[in-house]
């Protein structure tokens, strides 16, 4: 059944990326009403679906495609909390199509790998998943904001009008929702990697730093930390932290593919 | 659809003949009622505005003439302003007002005031009793026009003057204005006016920095803003979210370094320079500091005359719905023009059925009440029968430019016209 709801999800949220590839055409107009609504609606759906997988499974992540689904949650959660503070539905053009792509490999998915491993049964590792989740949710949405931040100053420093590009939202709401998602995320980032790191210890030893996932997921925390510091004391902000928060999030992409290559953290069964 | 028009407007007449023919807001329910009382007359709306003034008036039968009730009202010799007016009738007034109430007969196409001039133009016409039905439909269709187009194209929807492109941009990078503070560096006419548009659209304060105080003071007092020493300017100024620069200095005023310093004491916090003065005084480099964003006269001009172009484009779309929409008007208008003659044909042939059944009854003797529907459905078929030509042919002449004369025949032919009888004409 939670695979039905999800499939109902992923129509409503099949609006929002309809949205997504409309949004800067006069085209889009009409779509830009109807979309929160179809979203949020879709979110109901979505959760409902993940409520029975932790209910019926009794866990959250019994396999990748779970996992993704949670994910896509957690992105459009942040999502809706910023809208209903700055009604903007510009980061929309980058989040919906993302929702959407992983609601839609989470719900096509016919056989997906199995997470065998007895450890994810464990509330540490959901805890630990569910927050570094969350801070990917929060980093993802600072990315869109920035995209959208570069693509704005671009245009308006070079004084060109670039034709579609002119309906994109201002520089200081995007700066603003850019830093406030960091914010956000940080305290989820760093919590889920301190439960990582005390599972890790635990099952480990001290061997768990060498892992290429772990050392990436501390580079990423560092650049985070950097950026939030300077931005906080010196007021770094507009387009070095716009471009400081896409850094973070290329190493953030690394450190999630770095599951192929890590013998910490690979749970599927071979 | 006897509509009448004439008028005169900022292609058509200078702003002296303009000026002799509006008709100030206090005399126009007079001037409605007087057009209203004018021979051939049945419903009058009169509209006046800085760039146009305009006569409509809805006729019953024949034509009215609109210039004789000019030259009367105004007192002047047609000859006097005969060459300034134009002058439209049925279709082509419907097209114009169209076109009028979309702002593409605006002097700057697609400026949003018109619409409302014409709303309360319509609303005073109302309320003198000037217009009635006809006038009704055509307004209401023509605000529903209005509405297309401003929600179907983008005709409305840049700025199109350097004051209006400098808020737009301060929005772009300012998101609201309200709370930022413009500093105005020089007190020419130019940045005077951006100052009152940022105001306008929530700016927070006003300061001014002159080489001449007096004329500081003067400008600070028309924004209640505030003024300080040019010998100062470059200890405050860093506070200025917005600066607009129009000062006769020979030399660049504002440099990249001072750029930089001025981002360093605000945190970062943006800053939008906006030079009009010519010899530019801030420097173009000041654009490259990261945070600074210099538009000068020629920049605002280019971004001015690309909307322009802009929404040359986009008239041209707005034009192909105003025409849809007169056809549409034009249509929907015959079709309820033959509506009544086919009402009355249909009422015609049916007291032509019941006396000739009340005639024959005696005749008949009782009847079973299957023999008296059989007459009844009988009597029916051959009147449906015989009305479906004429019916049908009404129909799509209603489509035809011919369809009063199709009207005409068939009233004539059935005889509907005959006093005593019901029916109305167009």
């Amino acid at each position: 059944m939670s695979l039905l709801w999800l499939r109902v999800a992923l129509i409503f949220y099949g609006v929002g990326l309809a949205y997504a590839l409309l949004a800067l055409s006069r085209r889009g107009d009409w779509l830009a009403r109807i979309v929160v609504p179809c979203i949020g609606l879709g979110f109901a759906f979505h959760l409902v679906s993940l409520v029975e997988d932790a209910a019926g499974a009794g866990h959250l992540l019994g396999s990748v495609h779970r996992a993704e689904s949670l994910l896509a949650f957690l992105i459009l959660a942040v999502f809706l909390l910023f809208y209903s503070g700055y009604r903007t539905l510009a980061p929309g053009m980058f989040v919906f199509p993302m929702v959407f792509v992983l609601g839609l490999t989470a719900a096509i998915g016919q056989d997906p790998p199995q997470f065998s491993s007895p450890l994810l049964r464990s509330g540490w590792i959901i805890l630990h998943v569910a927050l570094v989740f969350a801070g990917y949710g929060a980093l993802f949405f600072s990315f869109a904001a920035s995209v959208i931040y570069i693509l704005q100053e671009h245009s308006l420093k070079a004084k060109r009008s670039l034709g579609i590009l002119e309906r994109l939202p201002a520089l200081d709401t995007m700066d603003k929702l850019g830093y406030r998602s960091l914010v956000l995320g940080f305290p989820f980032m760093t919590l889920g990697l301190i439960a990582g790191a005390v599972i890790a210890q635990a099952r480990f030893g001290p061997a768990y730093f060498h892992d290429p996932k772990i050392v990436l997921s501390l580079l990423m925390w560092v650049v985070y930390v950097v950026l939030l510091y300077s931005r906080w004391h010196a007021g770094w902000r507009g387009r070095r932290a716009a471009y400081l928060v896409s850094v973070i999030f290329v190493v953030a992409v690394g450190a999630w593919a770095a599951n192929y290559f890590s013998s910490v953290h690979s749970f599927i069964a071979q | 659809m006897n509509f009448f028009l004439i008028g005169v407007n900022h292609n058509s007449a200078p702003v002296e003949v303009r000026e002799r023919l509006a008709i100030p807001e206090d005399r126009l329910g007079e001037a409605n009622r007087r057009l209203l009382a004018y021979p051939g007359v049945e419903e009058a709306m009169v509209l006046s505005t800085c760039n146009r003034v305009e006569l409509l008036a809805h006729c019953m039968n024949g034509s009215t003439d609109l210039r004789g009730f000019l030259g009367q009202y105004f007192a002047l010799e047609p000859a006097d302003f005969d060459k300034y007016l134009y002058e439209y009738r049925e279709r082509e007034v419907v097209r114009h007002v169209f076109r009028v109430a979309s702002s593409l007969d605006s002097m700057v196409v697609g400026e949003p005031q018109i619409l409302g001039q014409i709303k309360e133009a319509f609303a005073l016409a109302r309320a003198a009793g000037a217009a009635g039905g006809r006038l009704d439909a055509l307004l209401t269709r023509a605000f529903a026009v209005a509405k297309r187009v401003r929600s179907e194209t983008a005709i409305g929807s840049s700025a199109v003057s350097v004051a209006s492109v400098a808020v737009e941009l301060a929005q772009k990078i300012f998101g609201s204005l309200s709370g930022q503070k413009v500093f105005l560096v020089g007190a020419g006419k130019m940045s005077e006016l951006a100052a009152r548009h940022l105001l306008a659209h929530g700016a927070g304060s006003i300061f001014v920095v002159n080489r001449t105080p007096e004329r500081a003071q003067q400008l600070a007092d028309k924004f209640h803003g505030a003024t300080f020493p040019y010998q100062e300017l470059y200890d405050h100024v860093d506070q200025a979210d917005i600066v607009i620069t129009s000062t006769g200095a020979p030399h660049a005023i504002f440099r990249r370094e001072h750029g930089e310093r001025f981002m360093s004491r605000r945190k970062n916090r943006p800053m939008f320079f906006i030079d009009i003065a010519v010899p530019r005084d801030v420097d173009p480099e000041m654009n490259k500091v990261d945070g600074v964003f210099l538009y000068d006269i020629d920049d605002l001009q280019q971004v001015v005359s690309s909307h322009v172009a802009g929404r040359r484009r986009e008239a041209e779309r707005a034009q192909a719905i105003v025409d849809g929409e007169v056809e549409r008007f034009a249509a929907r208008a015959q079709t309820l023009s033959v509506v009544p003659t086919i009402v009355s044909l249909q009422e015609q042939l049916e007291l032509v059925r019941q006396a000739e059944i009340d005639r024959v009854r005696g005749r008949l003797g009782a009847l079973t009440p299957e023999q008296e529907m059989a007459v009844e459905a009988m009597t029916r078929g051959i009147v449906n029968k015989v009305l479906h030509t004429p019916i049908t042919t009404l129909k799509s002449a209603a489509r035809e430019p011919e369809a009063t004369s199709v009207i005409e025949l068939i009233r004539h032919l059935f005889n509907l016209d005959d006093p005593g009888k019901k029916g109305s004409g167009e």
